[in-house]
């Protein structure tokens, strides 16, 4: 036993988690009850449609919505994507103006330029909007849709949604709260109009995403028709009912695993502000949980995250070189921090004080072999 | 500080040219993130403070990152310009305490 190599800490867990245990049991009962089509309507295919209901109305019931309001679709970048081509086409006799914050998702970016002409709201050093300047941007005529994250997974920072929300709807503009990093990690306010949330951030499956349109507003088919236009031909039932298992899951202990987990983050924010020339960026106390990301001086992050897998702890990065693009992170860039040397840390709930431990005692050597390879002395 | 100057047109910009040689230019074209930074760094460790220098640069993030690493050592970004995929960042060094 002692010969056996330390076991993987993954530390890479935003977007895409580890299934909680009921999850999978939950995902394992759906194959025996929910395969057949619940469209249909012989008993097996109520069978199944019992169970999405049910799960609809589980999500509904932490959302604070009613059920109808809640829909699964395909995926996270799915529910982004339809709440913006739908919320804007709802609303072009207003405009076509979608005003965003500068660090939503890319798919929310992506899709604001494709639906309709994007207004992007900066970003202060820390992440944040200004719940002002977002105000005013919202407020202007033209606008058809406004999006702003509950919480930004790459950085942690929470933005300022209900004073967004208030602005948003004294303006009769709806507003798209991109819930997908935080729901399941802390409680999300009812102030928004249309929401998206990932099950696979919050320890569910992939494949399956989450779509919340308060009865106000209304989301017109934009593709070819469907019974279900946000999630055409329909979703996984197995995959619907294990994200809305999970979700109840995590709720259940939501205020011990942040507590728990904030400590760790703190812990970490505190000790790798001693390593040498980094930043340790975001908010660090308005923020999630479990999210925190740094970037270090002089250091190539592609080098850094596999030295860091080398030792057995997996991170995920920001920086331009490690990702399939040039470009680094837009998060990054749009605060105005270093992009390169970057780790982008998200606990899972089972990651112990013993794993941050270990992973503490092997960064700072980690980044000084990368800065030695790259020749940096004393600059 | 004062605000970078930004986004001078393509061709219209008053980046320096590096073949011209004006006083202090770091020519790192071709070159991957955070080896820019890091080329204009050992160049700036040699200079007196308050002089001017520029970094070249083709890959993207050095339009963030030198600005960054102005602001983590107290130098002071004066120019943003890019010129047909060239980005040149000029920062102004920070004059010794001593």
């Amino acid at each position: 036993m002692e010969s056996s190599p330390p076991a993987r800490v993954h530390l890479d867990n935003g977007g895409r988690a580890p299934w909680h245990p009921l999850a999978r049991e939950a995902f394992l009962q759906a194959l025996d009850d929910g395969w057949a089509d619940p469209r249909r309507l012989h008993a097996e295919g109520r069978r199944a449609a019992r169970l999405v209901d049910g799960s609809r109305e589980a999500v509904a019931a932490v959302l604070g919505v009613r059920t109808e309001e809640v829909r699964f679709t395909h995926s996270h970048t799915t529910a982004l994507h339809r709440a913006i081509t739908a919320g804007t086409t709802a609303r072009r006799r207003r405009g076509h103006r979608i005003v965003v914050g500068a660090t939503e998702r890319a798919a929310v970016l992506h899709a604001a330029d494709s639906a309709g002409e994007r207004e992007t709201v900066p970003a202060d050093r820390l992440g944040r909007a200004d719940a002002g300047v977002f105000g005013e941007a919202v407020s202007r005529a033209g606008v058809a849709l406004a999006a702003l994250q509950h919480a930004n997974g790459e950085v942690g920072t929470v933005q300022p949604i209900e004073r967004v929300h208030e602005a948003a709807r004294a303006a009769g503009v709806p507003l798209l709260v991109d819930a997908g990093a935080s729901l399941g990690h802390v409680r999300v306010p009812e102030t928004w109009d249309l929401l998206a949330a990932d099950p696979a951030d919050w320890g569910g499956p992939a494949g399956v995403g989450v779509l919340a349109a308060r009865g106000h507003v209304r989301l017109p088919g934009t593709g070819p028709e469907d019974p279900e236009p946000w999630a055409p031909g329909g979703v996984s039932v197995p995959a619907a009912f294990a994200a809305a298992v999970a979700l109840e899951a995590v709720q259940a202990d939501l205020a011990a695993a942040d507590a728990r987990r904030r400590e760790l983050v703190d812990r970490i924010r505190a000790r790798v502000a001693d390593v040498p020339d980094v930043e340790v960026v975001g908010d660090p106390d308005v923020r999630l949980p479990h999210v925190v990301t740094f970037s270090f001086l002089y250091v190539d992050g592609e080098a850094l995250v596999t030295e860091l897998d080398r030792h057995g702890f997996a991170v995920g990065s920001g920086s331009a070189c490690t990702a399939s693009t040039l470009e680094p992170s837009h998060v990054l860039a749009a605060m105005g921090v270093l992009t390169h040397g970057n780790v982008r840390i998200a606990l899972d709930r089972t990651t112990s004080a013993e794993d941050v431990g270990r992973f503490l005692a092997v960064l700072p050597q980690a980044v000084a072999k990368v800065r030695e390879t790259l020749g940096v002395r004393g600059l | 500080m004062s605000a970078p100057r930004e986004g001078a047109p393509d061709g219209a910009g008053t980046a320096p040219d590096p073949a011209q040689g004006p006083a202090e230019v770091v020519d790192a074209r071709g070159l991957r993130c955070p080896l820019p930074v890091i080329r204009l760094a050992a160049r700036a460790k040699d200079l007196a403070g308050g002089t001017e220098v520029s970094v070249v640069s083709t890959d993207p993030a050095a339009q963030h990152d030198v600005p960054a690493w102005a602001r983590m050592r107290g130098h002071e970004t004066v120019a943003v310009t890019k010129v047909s995929g060239d980005w040149t960042i000029t920062v102004r060094l920070r004059r010794s305490d001593t």
